[in-house]
């Protein structure tokens, strides 16, 4: 809720202070990913995040989500310590889209039976009617934002739809409410090329036509470096380029492959 | 004529039973074994109850809940401590074996002969002064029915659609903001609830409680489940909660032909087995589930 817009421009909406994560510790497949890791994302802002496997990408996704927990740290939205609630309770305040288009619907349930699921979030899953007919009309305007007609397939059931089509939806469904952050887990990484510039597109509209701050991993540069405003690099638990606005405009896809094999060539790979 | 009167009565009985395993089975995808504790314990219940003079519908009720109690321990077993869901099940059904001798007083068999049961007082007094032999028929089918459509009205509810999120997809529930694992009690609660009430029914119609009757219950059930689905899952107008009484009521007539051509009684467990590997690998051979994905344009995106 916007109170004092003036303080809050001030406060990030999401920070990850002095986070320390080992996996397997004591063990000899022990990994130490996150030693101090320092993170900090402004309201509205569009964060796109790329690194390589191991990088801790996916690692920060789920300390913020709450299915890992730090070893140390913590972990703020809106100024609020999260760091101790688990991930059902997060969902609350977090969206999340996932590389799997299976995971954010669900597909036994018809398209209007998921979207009135996703419409109760805030409230209460009670003995009523789990379908508010009276609520269609504002399901099919939402759905025709996605242009793909699926506004007038609402008793169709989601597992008959298209990978693209079901994660459009998801996407749909995860910021039907109002969400302090959305988190984008490469999720246009398991759809073909053009339903992946499809579901990129969407993300782009949604995202600025409801104004939410969202963080995006992604293994596609091109769409790093295309959309969002800042741009991070993150190697071995550590963020190793940083670059924001008028900076990050400047970066093309040549720039990002040759920090990556910089990278990769003091790892000696 | 005696026999189908036969088989459609403890059709309609077991059917009950189907119900609930479909929850927990189909819907939440969970292999639950308390059933073949749950059933004897709804029959227990009854019988304790009538005989110190409660009201069968009231009797009725309490199994429903002894049922709902062992299906909330299976499912804190398996939720909170992270047993595995075939091992709770084990462990609930064998402890409920003693909980059940408990209840009938250290008896394997307790009857209460000539007591006023939901068939011989009340509506089902009346109507066996009406039917006559066909009435122990009429109620099971009563009961049955009310049965059918409560479950079918509450999986259409907020919480229903949410029950069967859960099954098919936790993470969804999560991202709904919700604890995938309270639904799953909740769901489990809710089949062992329905299969105690079975037995409840059962025991009512039989005027006795066996503590050792829940023996192969969950196999029976299973085989409706299975059987109903995969016959009849692909007709649209037919929900899920008909089909599996309708497997039921098959699946107790082959029982019932195969002792009538002769089969010793003895036998009867092997059979039931028997039959329920040959539904389990006809519906395999048999793929075609539910398809309409022609529906959707899928070259749009």
């Amino acid at each position: 809720m916007p109170s004092s817009t003036a303080a809050k421009s001030e406060t990030p909406i999401v920070s990850m202070e002095h986070i320390y994560k080992i996996f397997n510790p004591g063990s000899v497949n022990e990994v130490v990913l996150f030693q101090d890791f320092n993170l900090q994302i402004a309201r509205g802002s569009f964060v796109s995040v790329v690194g390589s496997n191991g990088s801790g990408k996916t690692t920060m996704l789920n300390l913020l989500c709450g299915s890992l927990s730090p070893d140390e740290g913590k972990i703020f939205v809106q100024g609020k310590d999260i760091t101790k609630l688990r991930e059902y309770e997060r969902s609350r305040f977090l969206g999340r889209v996932f590389q799997d288009p299976a995971s954010g619907t669900c597909p036994q349930l018809t398209i209007l039976e998921n979207m009135a699921l996703a419409d109760q979030k805030q409230g209460h899953y009670r003995l009523r009617p789990g379908v508010n007919r009276k609520r269609a009309a504002f399901y099919q305007e939402q759905l025709s934002l996605l242009h793909l007609g699926l506004e007038d397939k609402l008793e169709v059931s989601v597992g008959s739809l298209s990978g693209g089509q079901r994660q459009a939806l998801a996407l749909l469904i995860a910021t039907m409410t109002p969400i302090d952050l959305l988190i984008l887990d490469e999720h246009t990484a398991a759809l073909d090329p053009r339903s992946s510039e499809t579901v990129m597109e969407l993300t782009q509209r949604i995202v600025q036509e409801k104004q939410i701050t969202t963080l995006m991993v992604t293994h596609n540069l091109k769409f790093a470096i295309g959309f969002g405003d800042r741009l991070l690099m993150m190697h071995r638990g550590h963020v190793v380029l940083d670059a924001a606005d008028a900076q990050k405009d400047a970066l093309d896809v040549k720039d990002l492959t040759d920090r990556f094999n910089e990278i990769s060539i003091e790892d000696g790979n | 004529m005696n026999l189908l009167q036969i088989v459609l009565r403890e059709g309609f009985i077991y059917g009950i039973m189907a119900i609930g395993v479909y929850i927990t089975y189909k819907v939440l995808d969970f292999p639950d074994l308390t059933v073949d504790g749950s059933f004897p314990l709804g029959m227990c219940t009854a019988a304790a109850l009538i005989n110190v003079g409660v009201n069968p519908w009231i009797a009725c009720l309490a199994s429903f809940a002894a049922g709902a109690a062992a299906g909330c321990v299976t499912g804190l077993l398996h939720v909170k401590l992270h047993i595995t869901d075939l091992l709770s099940g084990i462990l609930v059904m064998t402890a409920l074996y003693s909980v059940n001798l408990m209840i009938t007083g250290k008896k394997a068999i307790l009857t209460f002969l000539n007591l006023p049961t939901i068939f011989s007082s009340g509506l089902g007094g009346l109507l066996q002064t009406g039917l006559g032999k066909w009435s122990g028929l009429v109620m099971a089918l009563i009961v049955c029915v009310v049965v059918k459509i409560l479950v079918d009205l509450f999986l259409k509810t907020q919480s229903g659609l949410l029950l069967r999120a859960s099954g098919s997809n936790p993470q969804f529930v999560i991202s709904l903001g919700r604890d995938p694992g309270n639904m799953k009690i909740l769901g489990l609660m809710f089949g062992n609830g329905l299969t105690a009430l079975s037995g409840c029914v059962m025991a009512q119609q039989k005027e006795s409680a066996d503590v050792t009757a829940g023996t192969g219950m969950v196999v029976m059930a299973l085989a409706a489940v299975i059987i109903g689905t995969a016959i009849f899952g692909r007709i649209r107008f037919m929900k899920p909660t008909l089909a599996v009484v309708i497997g039921m009521i098959l699946y107790r007539a082959c029982l019932t032909i195969a002792m009538q051509i002769g089969l010793d009684t003895n036998y009867l467990k092997l059979l039931m087995s028997i039959i329920f590997v040959i539904a389990l690998v006809a519906t395999r051979v048999n793929p075609g589930r539910r398809k309409h994905n022609a529906v959707i344009n899928r070259s749009k995106i």
